[in-house]
């Protein structure tokens, strides 16, 4: 448990570092008022509406909503989730930033580029240089190997059959695979494809990564493990990410950011903490109800400032870590502890109590106060 | 009672019944009531076809063709022009592929003119030796697929060249290797752009349809009106013959590919080229080699018929040897076409299936093995030739090429086999022939005959009409009326007779024997492998066995066309049988019921209407064999096929005859096919 809080409090660490760095620079996506419908008088239907989508009048014209009026950008090495229940237009949206499907309406840069206003032949060449995808179900490709699998995004560029191999060999570690190249994907376990599939996906080193619930499909305990490979291939990477997923454990796990969607519309796009802490709508509210805080929040939110007159223990805590990662050596420690941030510059004190209001939640208060 | 009429089906059979037997009762047998005969008002439909054929080929559409011999141009008709250059492509492709394997001079002539190569005695492609061919092919087979496919193979061409038919089957070789991937590739072609635009899926759809009935000889006539006799022309019949499965398998595996593999292949950087050919048509590789494999099957089996209008080979050499009554002779050429079959197969499937390796680190013998292997079997073939003509210094050398039907031959052995039966079993044998003849034929045949045309519309349309609704009934009157009012009806009475027959029986074996084989897994998976290997035959090879026992009869055929047509009726038994939900056998284990009325009740009507497809499937068969039994003498449609196609102005009567089989073939498609969807969605299987 310890270990892989301390993957996550890493790599947060390093993305936010990067995050401040560029938000000053033009987003890698931007969406403004994209809308998907399904259906064959969607665009007619759209300009009616003028902007205002009614998803249950758009069904009973025939057409279905798959993505209403998302607005939303995504920095340099951030990664946002997606998530929402089964239908709520997750992979729609996905589909509409890499251009799988054409988007209804609305606007779409990709690094300041409108993809929409793409011909076919640049929109390959975006694909073949910047965009990686993960599919739920693989879709690897069946009459390949392991090794000419991950090969074949730079197979289709134009490299040699040499180099391209050579490369994948070399994805195939990453993934840790080893021993596996000559398999054909009937031959390797769910878990085992996914890892192809996202070889294969980082094999020309995108700078756009896309994850349609890249785990969904897998046992929990496979899930586990390939979120873990996940953390640490992205604190080796860096990449730009979107990440769908269902889950909301996954999502607290990995996100810098998580939009949440429903029936095509994005109810709340912000940090976890944000989502837990103060949900824009009754709907978000209810889906983060359940959500354990302490495996949202980070030291940050609930620390004081500090007071170089309190008696604190020796043990410091950095400002990013989860809550849940450090709270039981925090009430060990007896003392207030110091809050340091990635240079070790003391910037606050946590003290026990706030850890226990956040562990027990409002009935614990009394109790919390008293010990105090 | 009309409320009772409306519900229930059988009481309109019944109803229906009724008035056909009055109808046939009432009706008087002259030659001028309309309600016996149609009169043959369509009689000049050949002529017409003769003239427009003529007007099509000859003047429609001239064009300007520049002629290098009289160097200038010249007015040339468009239509013939097109089937010209086709015909000379298709024919070069064949030559060209023959002479590799039997030497010659058309290729060299192609390229260098008649002039020259008669000056130029010297100037001839030499046959490759025979050891030197079987080598080659062993290597491939080993390339492909190891050792056991390159044993297989070899073993192939060895019995092919030790019993004396190299040359028919390297003919016949030659034919498919053509045929073949043309219409792979053709298949490709259309089910990708069919695949592609909605359009075409809806235009292609029932043509196919149409085609997939219709039975192979019907191409014939229109084929040798246009294209001509020769190799050529039954390389283009078996084309056409061939596509359409292909068609059907390629459209059907693309769009079974998951979305998601085609969205990872865009992801990838594919154009859409890319896209198609090295993502969608890999993943759809399991139905796309399924139609590799029909096709090769329907080359095949279009060798004897193709042979009709010109093709050598193998096929031609069949229906001599079936002709004449040599058994052993046919049974050894249709042991060659059967192996070749197998043989092309599964070095495509082979093909289709291969691997590369990209770790070995390989040196230059071995990247280069399977070529310096040919280049030794090469060398040692001739060598062996060489020396061959040392030691065959008169007659043939047989290191070098063994001629025609000079191998050792297994024909006297048969031929006793034959005899012996025919001296031990011959009363048996008479007697069972004349009994199935005057019992059971003849009586069929002369009620058949009986017939009133009126009766024949009123019951099959009738039964259009309550099984489909009044489209059926008006679609299969329409094609009944086409027939009646040519002057062949009596004929084609006769045809349905055969198929009525032979389905009837087929269908009650099929469903005997795959009810019994469905019992056990085991069992199932043993009748399916069977009929695979059957559906492999070419339908004529089933007449070598039969008219090795009953000679030329209409026992010979109906017993031929009988075996054919069991083997989809079976199939499709089983397959319906398997399809059965196990929750149903459990809920019907749960209400107590026992194995036979579990059979009855549940598994039977479940079943249906896969088995209809399955009976559906033998008509087409029975249909196909028609022209089969003509050569052995039978008197109905197949007969005066047979003789347009060796008449100077047969095209009309044939193609005229081609269409009446065919709407034979749609009649009763229309009916089973019908009735077999309503019934998958009562039942929710559809
Ligand atoms: N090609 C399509 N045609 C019509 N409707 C679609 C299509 N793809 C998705 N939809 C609909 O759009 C909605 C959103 O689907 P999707 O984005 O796949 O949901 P999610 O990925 O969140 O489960 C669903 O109601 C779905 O039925
Ligand atoms: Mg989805």
């Amino acid at each position: 448990m310890v270990a892989l809080g301390t993957g996550g409090y890493n790599q947060n660490n390093d993305m936010t570092a990067e995050a401040e760095i560029t938000t000053a620079q033009q987003p890698v996506i931007r969406c403004e008022s994209v809308y998907k419908i399904f259906g064959d008088n969607a665009e007619s239907m759209l300009e009616e509406a003028d902007g205002v989508v009614d998803a249950d009048k758009f069904h009973q014209a025939g057409c279905i909503v798959g993505v209403n009026d998302a607005s939303f950008e995504v920095h340099q090495g951030e990664l946002l989730i997606i998530m929402g229940l089964s239908g709520s237009g997750k992979s729609t949206l996905l589909r509409c930033i890499s251009r799988l499907t054409d988007a209804t309406a609305g606007k779409i840069f990709i690094e300041g580029d409108d993809i929409l206003q793409m011909n076919s032949k640049q929109l390959i060449e975006l694909r073949r240089s910047k965009m990686g995808m993960v599919f739920q179900s693989f879709a690897l490709l069946p009459h390949k190997t392991v090794l000419e699998n991950i090969a074949f995004p730079l197979q289709v560029k134009g490299v040699s059959t040499r180099d391209s191999i050579q490369r994948a060999k070399e994805m195939v570690d990453l993934v840790s695979l080893s021993g596996r190249e000559n398999y054909f994907p009937r031959q390797l376990s769910g878990g085992q494809q996914q890892r192809v599939g996202i070889a294969r996906s980082l094999a020309i080193e995108p700078d756009i990564w896309f994850l349609d619930e890249p785990f969904s499909a897998l046992d929990p305990l496979i899930r586990k493990e390939m979120q873990d490979e996940f953390l640490r291939l992205q604190d080796v990477l860096g990449k730009t990410i979107l990440f769908v997923t269902h889950d909301f454990d996954e999502a607290l796990r990995l996100a810098d950011r998580i939009a949440i969607m429903k029936d095509g519309v994005i109810e709340q796009l912000d940090t976890p903490a944000n989502i837990v802490l103060n949900p824009a709508t009754e709907y978000v509210r209810k889906f983060t109800e359940e959500v354990p805080r302490e495996k949202v929040l980070k030291i940050k939110s609930v620390m004081d400032p500090f007071d170089p007159a309190e008696d604190f223990s020796d043990f410091r805590v950095p400002q990013d870590a989860i809550i849940e990662t450090v709270a039981e050596s925090v009430l060990n420690a007896g003392k207030p502890v110091r809050v340091v941030d990635d240079a070790g510059e003391v910037v606050g004190a946590l003290h026990a109590s706030h850890i226990v209001h956040v562990l027990f939640g409002g009935h614990a208060d009394h109790a919390a106060e008293k010990s105090s | 009672m009309s409320e009772a009429l409306r519900q229930n089906k059988y009481l309109q059979f019944a109803l229906l019944l009724v008035v056909f037997v009055l109808l046939c009762m009432l009706i008087t047998p002259t030659e001028s009531n309309w309600f016996w005969r149609l009169p043959p008002l369509i009689q000049q439909l050949p002529f017409i076809i003769n003239d427009s054929v003529d007007y099509l080929m000859f003047e429609w559409w001239p064009i300007e063709v520049y002629d290098p011999e009289i160097e200038d141009y010249e007015e040339k008709p468009l239509v013939r022009e097109i089937t010209r250059s086709t015909s000379g492509l298709i024919l070069f492709m064949i030559e060209f592929v023959r002479e590799i394997l039997l030497g010659g001079v058309k290729t060299i002539v192609t390229f260098m003119g008649w002039d020259w190569a008669t000056e130029n005695k010297w100037a001839r492609w030499p046959a490759l030796p025979w050891t030197v061919v079987a080598g080659g092919a062993a290597i491939l087979g080993y390339a492909l697929g190891g050792w056991r496919l390159s044993l297989f193979v070899g073993a192939t061409f060895v019995y092919i060249a030790v019993f004396g038919q190299w040359e028919p089957s390297m003919e016949t070789l030659s034919f498919v290797l053509v045929a073949a991937p043309a219409a792979v590739l053709l298949g490709l072609l259309f089910g990708v752009w069919a695949f592609r635009n909605r359009t075409v899926e809806a235009i292609l759809n029932p043509i196919l349809n149409i085609m997939q009935i219709v039975p192979h000889f019907s191409y014939l006539i229109p084929v040798m009106v246009f294209f001509g006799i020769g190799d050529h022309a039954g390389a283009i019949a078996t084309i056409i013959f061939a596509t359409p499965p292909m068609v059907r398998l390629t459209l059907l595996g693309l769009k079974q590919v998951p979305p998601e593999v085609g969205e990872a292949g865009l992801m990838s950087g594919c154009n859409s080229w890319q896209l198609l050919v090295r993502v969608l048509l890999p993943t759809a590789r399991r139905d796309i080699l399924i139609g590799v494999n029909q096709v090769i099957m329907s080359c095949l089996a279009m060798v004897v018929i193709a042979s009709l209008i010109g093709a050598k080979g193998l096929g031609n050499d069949l229906l001599i040897a079936l002709n004449r009554l040599r058994i052993g002779l046919a049974l050894e050429i249709g042991v060659c076409i059967v192996l070749i079959a197998i043989m092309l197969d599964r070095l495509s499937l082979a093909w289709a299936n291969k691997q590369t390796d990209y770790f070995a680190d390989l040196s230059f013998v071995q990247r280069n093995k399977y070529s310096l292997m040919f280049g030794g079997v090469f060398v040692a073939g001739i060598v062996l030739a060489w020396i061959g003509s040392f030691i065959f210094r008169e007659g043939f050398n047989y290191l070098y090429l063994i001629p025609h039907n000079k191998g050792i031959t297994t024909e006297n052995f048969w031929q006793a086999g034959v005899d012996w039966i025919w001296d031990t079993f011959f009363y048996t044998l008479k007697g069972f022939n004349e009994w199935l003849i005057v019992e059971v034929l003849v009586p069929v045949k002369t009620a058949y005959l009986a017939m009133p045309v009126a009766a024949t519309f009123v019951l099959a349309m009738g039964i259009g009409f309550i099984i489909g609704g009044i489209r059926s009934a008006l679609i299969i009157g329409g094609l009944l009326l086409f027939i009646a009012l040519t002057e062949w009806w009596d004929r084609a009475l006769i045809t349905a007779y055969l198929v009525t027959v032979s389905v009837v029986i087929s269908t009650f074996l099929g469903v005997v024997v795959g009810t019994i084989c469905a019992q056990h897994p085991v069992s199932s998976r043993f009748i399916l492998t069977v009929c695979d290997t059957f559906q492999t035959f070419p339908s004529f090879i089933y007449l070598i066995p039969v008219m090795m026992l009953f000679g030329v009869t209409d026992t010979s055929v109906l017993i031929a066309i009988v075996i054919y047509a069991t083997v989809p009726a079976t199939r499709y038994t089983v397959e319906g049988l398997l399809s059965v939900p196990p929750s149903l056998h459990e809920a019907g284990s749960m209400s107590g019921v026992n194995r036979l009325q579990r059979w009855l009740f549940i598994e039977l009507p479940m079943s249906f209407p896969h088995m209809a497809l399955g009976v559906n499937q033998t008509v087409v068969f029975a249909l196909s064999m028609v022209i089969i039994g003509a050569m052995i003498g039978t008197d109905d449609l197949g007969q005066l096929i047979l003789g347009a196609l060796s008449e100077k102005n047969g095209v009309g009567n044939g193609l005229t005859l081609g269409i009446c089989v065919a709407f034979i073939g749609l009649a009763i498609d229309q009916v089973l096919r019908t009735w077999a969807n309503q019934r998958k969605s009562q039942l929710g299987l559809a």
